[in-house]
């Protein structure tokens, strides 16, 4: 297989040969090829369909700024959509196929579009798709989607594993062109750390597409040499294949590091890509300039590519775009790209200078370029038979990651671009192309001086190598105003000079406006070549001047990222970390069914041989719990350890009730408000000394009350003698629960706990199993004789196994988060349905607990009028009437016979059970004046599952009201 | 208290030792662990009873070894003291009685899995797990930083050397988010 387009030179190794295919056609590239360079090398101009218009594209540029040469990369879960040709690294056996065409690639039905072109103007959308209103979202609204984005996904699964990373340094570097390499030598020299940052495989930026030289050396030889004296020193990090995609705050840059994406698929348990976090002191953005083109008709015919472009697939990659080629220019730069072709060997045919009356007005040639069409200074008209042609409108310095904060960029008229302001984000300055400094020595010395800037380096300047220093001459020509045919501005996004001037015609002329109306600047390459020319033909319509037009926001990322890079390891399984209670290795031995709760993997129910239905298990450990004893890992409350003499006088600030006169040995049921006078929390806490106590929080507010105290610890009440730490892993804490639970207890617990000696509400330090140290609470979720038992979380699984066997006689059983539910709701208890964050201790019958002895968090706006209305919500129990009917939660409560209207809504279902015990669904629920509702019947209405049934209104408390069974 | 069998962090009877090319993870269940934090205005008393006890309070950010305690700074007058589990299980106990009411003492042991890392240099391992410019800070450094969501502390004993806290209930997930990367750097 031939490469008909290769020529002599570049830096690509001819030793090797790769072969790859596209759209199924085998070609043979070689090491440092990228995909656009193998397949011009090959006589592939034709590489993609336009979005809209579907109109025949090649590529247009060398880099990253590349609208046009789109494809999809690899085939099956790897298979990736709008992969930039002009930056895929070419392996062997790389698989690409075009996109965004039907059938073919050569024939693409969808190309109709381009003859409708005079319908599919900007605003299209808008104008077309108004009515029928019945139409939008059925019809419309799939069609768009279908006909709408480029490229297809596989739809499977990402087999590739991305990271993330945190890096370190003294300055950034972004971008290894000569400004970048020289402020990295610079700042390597002076010993700092230092990380260069180039999202090329290859460093060196334009020196390896340049034929400039540099003292007495090639510049690219020039570039090797640095860098490979940069890769000597060891606190110089060089990273190649690395995208700097945004500045954040505070010195911050992301980064994309393309780890195997170079290769046909990534070493085993390596990345495909790292999502880099750089911590700087410094940054220097060195980026280079993105060349624009000028719009004429016809200008996107594959062939037809940025001047800068087609001499950096010469001399970069020894690839002629075609044997006959032209120039069309308005600057001096553009004349380099006739002069290296030449320099070639390539036939250069014609070079049409704009500056001396010179313009391109048409090109022929449907499937790639076959001739220009060109006026000139005299009106004549010629056409030349091509089969390149490279354009040069002049180089927009990379001013992206500098505008990231908002900062807007400031016009240049000496280069005609848009260059850097004086802000910027802190700490990030600019050098080289990037500043608008377009010769080679401009951008050593900036380099240089902006590396001995941002690192205060002292002492004399080193001295820099020679290197071209032409001036920039440039005289802007934005389009060329010839004829009907239709001139590219925006070419991924098929926005011409025409759209600009519908929209200036329908009067969005505002840059930002523009942008929405015509989609200049959207997409992947998110406007690099061609939002600056959009916005000149703006200004020329409007008659206001390029810099008053202005440009649109930039944002990161810089170049696109995939989803998989963001999203890192957290993915599937591993999108978070869990949390395994003391008692996990044992339950899963059982075949225990586990719940989430938070990272907490908590057992739900453990099924028992012959249960084949979920309330089966839950209702039998109930049962079995209120008959004899269960247990249940509570571990996943949080355990606060409040010590200091102030820690009374802490907890009752914190608390709406007092702990300051809790015995020594006594726990205590506590609520915790909001600020707002809004339940925040519950829990119980107990006093185990003089100044001493562990705090208990729900499993789901321990972080959120942790914080909180250490809010009000570091920030309220710093005068305060208080210290905190979390204890909520250090201890296994088992509830045991029912009648029998003190018979079991007693089979452990080396100490006396009988009622007399360990009463209700005791608590204290005890020893268990001969010896080892203990907590034992009596206390009680279940309504039952119940206590909490714990130890250090590493005898948690021995002790729960103890249990069971020295218990054996009272058939224990351990049961799970739906069972305690079940429970705690057939006594009225709290919790998250409840907890709602927008009710008051009133609200939950508890309004007597917030002390108005005492000021407390919360306890002044609780009395707020709002909150302590007679005729608010109260907690209240409910039951069906029919003792089949069923419940479910957030159901609402309304009158009989009342329409099922938000006005006649009376309050709603926070929690719903099934009792074995009383057989029947209970519920719990927010009643408007429930407590003076008691015993009245009314409906409890689901509008989404379309129930409606009667319900009898209870008090909360609706198993063992008097609480006989937990004092027993 | 013989009869009860501890299980280790990972849920088993003895602590496990992974290792993927030059990196080695071992769980350590033969730390004892507590926090010591300075009562309000006693500073000075906690000081001069920990010097005469033995105990080392570091600087902020910093480890400090010693026989058999050693400590690390957490927070502003408050330290996490290491001691070898086997003498010391009553580790709270045991500096309660040696540092008296100038300080909360809290024991922590079981709130944590101790993980040792050993390699070369940990340098390319941390940087893909938590934000702390490791080559750059001295042995002896300690911090609280963050693994794959977790809050871990890292202590630095050299440039391969290194002891992390994770939380004990994750200790599953903190393993597999290290071997993880291991097997991504090394």
């Amino acid at each position: 297989m031939t490469q008909p387009n290769r020529i002599a030179g570049g830096q690509i190794d001819r030793t090797r040969t790769l072969r790859f295919t596209f759209d199924g056609i085998p070609y043979t590239g070689h090491p440092g090829d990228t995909l656009a360079s193998a397949l011009l090398a090959n006589g592939v101009r034709l590489m993609g369909r336009s979005f809209k218009y579907h109109r025949p594209r090649g590529p247009i540029s060398a880099g990253s700024e590349e609208p046009n040469a789109l494809v999809e990369l690899r085939s099956g879960a790897r298979q990736e959509p709008n992969t930039r040709a002009t930056v895929a690294e070419l392996f062997d056996g790389l698989e690409a196929k075009s996109q965004n065409r039907w059938p073919s690639l050569r024939l693409d039905a969808m190309a109709i579009n381009d003859r409708l072109n005079a319908f599919f103007t900007a605003g299209f959308y808008y104008k077309t798709f108004m009515w029928p209103r019945s139409f939008w979202e059925r019809v419309y609204e799939p069609m768009i989607r279908r006909a709408a984005g480029l490229g297809s996904v596989s739809r499977e699964e990402d087999p590739d594993a991305y990271d993330k990373g945190f890096l370190h340094c003294d300055l950034l570097v972004i971008g290894a062109g000569p400004a970048g390499l020289m402020a990295a030598l610079t700042a390597g020299r002076a010993g700092r750390r230092v990380i260069l940052a180039d999202e090329d495989f290859r460093m060196g930026g334009r020196l390896n597409a340049e034929t400039f030289a540099i003292g007495n050396t090639a510049g690219a030889d020039w570039a090797a040499a640095t860098v490979a004296e940069l890769a000597s020193m060891p606190h110089v990090r060089l990273m190649t294949r690395t995208a700097v995609i945004g500045a954040f705050d505070h010195g911050i840059y992301g980064a994309v590091e393309r780890v195997s994406d170079h290769l046909a698929v990534p070493p085993p348990g390596k990345p495909r890509q790292i999502l880099w976090r750089i911590y700087s002191q410094r940054a220097i953005l060195a980026g280079g300039a993105t060349e624009r083109p000028i719009a004429f008709a016809n200008n996107d015919r594959p062939g037809i590519m940025l001047a800068g472009a087609l001499r950096a697939y010469a001399n970069r990659w020894g690839v002629a775009a075609g044997q006959r080629v032209a120039v069309f220019t308005n600057n001096d730069d553009g004349l380099r790209t006739a002069a290296d072709l030449k320099a070639k060997g390539v036939e250069v045919v014609a070079v049409i200078d704009s500056r001396k009356g010179e313009v391109v007005i048409d090109t022929r040639g449907r499937l790639g370029l076959k001739a220009i069409t060109i006026r000139d200074g005299a009106g004549r008209t010629r056409s030349f038979s091509v089969e390149a042609l490279g354009v040069s409108g002049g180089w927009n310095p990379n001013v992206n990651i500098h505008s990231h904060h908002r900062a807007r960029p400031v016009w240049d008229a000496a280069i005609a671009a848009f260059v850097p302001g004086p802000e910027g984000p802190p700490g990030l300055l600019v050098a080289g192309a990037a500043a608008g400094v377009l010769s080679t020595h401009g951008a050593l010395r900036t380099g240089c001086d902006a590396a001995r800037a941002a690192l205060d380096l002292t002492g004399a300047a080193p001295d820099l190598p020679q290197a071209e220093d032409a001036p920039v001459r440039i005289s802007p020509l934005w389009h060329v105003d010839h004829g009907r045919g239709r001139a590219w501005i925006d070419q991924q996004n098929d926005v011409t000079v025409k759209d600009v001037k519908l929209a200036k015609q329908e009067n969005f002329t505002s840059v930002e406006h523009l942008k929405r109306y015509t989609t200049l600047g959207m997409a992947t390459d998110q406007g690099k070549t061609g939002n600056v020319i959009g916005l000149a033909i703006m200004a020329e319509l409007t008659g206001r001047s390029i810099p008053e037009t202005g440009t649109t926001i930039y944002r990161p990322p810089y170049t696109p990222v995939a989803l998989g890079t963001l999203a890192g390891r957290s993915r599937g399984k591993e999108f978070k970390p869990y949390r395994l209670t003391p008692s996990h290795y044992w339950a899963q031995e059982q075949g225990a069914v586990f719940v989430e709760v938070g990272m907490w993997l908590r057992t739900q129910w453990i099924p028992k041989a012959g249960e084949t239905e979920w309330r089966q298990s839950v209702d039998r450990e109930v049962l079995a719990t209120r008959k004899s004893v269960g247990i249940c890992d509570v571990t996943t409350l949080g355990k606060i350890d409040i010590q200091g003499t102030d820690a009374g006088a802490f907890l009752d600030r914190v608390y709406a009730n007092t702990f300051s006169t809790l015995p020594v040995g006594k726990c205590r049921y506590g609520l915790m408000l909001r600020e707002d006078g809004i339940v925040f929390d519950d829990g119980t806490t107990a006093r185990l000394g003089e100044h001493e106590y562990v705090m208990t929080t729900t499993t789901a507010n321990a972080v959120a009350v942790f914080r909180h105290l250490e809010f009000c610890r570091q920030c309220l009440w710093p005068e305060m003698d208080v210290q905190l730490i979390s204890t909520t892993e250090a201890w296994a804490q088992f509830s045991v629960a029912g009648p029998n639970a003190r018979k079991l207890l007693e089979k452990v617990v080396d100490q006396d706990i009988s009622d007399a000696a360990f009463p209700y509400m005791a608590a204290g330090n005890i020893t268990v199993c001969g010896g080892l140290r203990a907590r034992l609470f009596r206390i009680s979720f279940s309504g039952e004789l119940a206590y909490e038992i714990a130890v250090p979380t590493r005898y948690g699984d021995a002790l729960l196994r103890e249990m069971l066997a020295r218990g054996a006689e009272f058939d224990p059983i351990v049961y799970g988060t739906e069972a305690l539910g079940v429970m705690r709701v057939e006594k009225g208890h709290v919790a998250g349905g409840e907890l709602n964050g927008q009710s008051t201790a009133l609200n939950m019958g508890l309004g007597r607990m917030v002390s108005k002895k005492k000021d407390s968090i919360g306890m002044v706006l609780s009395q707020r009028e709002g909150l302590t209305d007679p005729e608010g919500y109260r907690l209240v129990g409910v039951k069906p009437v029919d003792r089949n009917g069923k419940l479910t939660a957030g159901s609402h409560f309304l009158e009989k016979g009342a329409a099922p209207v938000a006005a006649n809504d009376l309050g709603w279902l926070t929690s719903k059970v099934y009792s074995p015990h009383l057989g029947h669904d209970i519920a719990l629920g927010y009643l408007k004046a429930g407590d003076r509702r008691i015993g009245q019947r009314m409906r409890a209405v689901n509008l989404l599952s379309g129930q409606d049934t009667e319900v009898e209104i209870l008090s909360p408390h609706m198993f063992d009201p008097e609480g006989e069974r937990l004092r027993g | 208290m013989a009869s009860l069998q501890p299980l280790t962090a990972l849920g088993r009877r003895e602590p496990v030792t992974v290792t993927h090319g030059p990196l080695t993870i071992a769980e350590r269940t033969d730390v004892a662990l507590a926090s010591v934090a300075a009562r309000k205005g006693r500073m000075a008393d906690l000081a001069a009873a920990a010097r005469a006890a033995g105990v080392p309070l570091p600087a902020p950010a910093a480890h400090q070894s010693g026989t058999p305690y050693s400590a690390f700074w957490i927070a502003p007058e408050m330290w996490f003291v290491e001691a070898p589990f086997a003498s010391h299980e009553l580790i709270a106990e045991m500096l309660k009685s040696a540092l008296g009411e100038a300080a909360s003492i809290t024991e922590q042991t079981d709130a944590w899995v101790a993980f040792d890392l050993a390699a070369p240099d940990l340098a390319p391992l941390l940087e893909r797990l938590c934000n702390v410019d490791f080559p750059v800070v001295p042995a002896g450094y300690a911090t609280r930083t963050v693994m794959e969501h977790l809050g871990v502390y890292l202590i630095k004993h050299g440039a391969g050397a290194v002891r992390l806290y994770g939380p004990r209930s994750s200790a599953q997930s903190l393993l597999h988010a290290l071997e993880t990367a291991a097997r991504s750097v090394f």
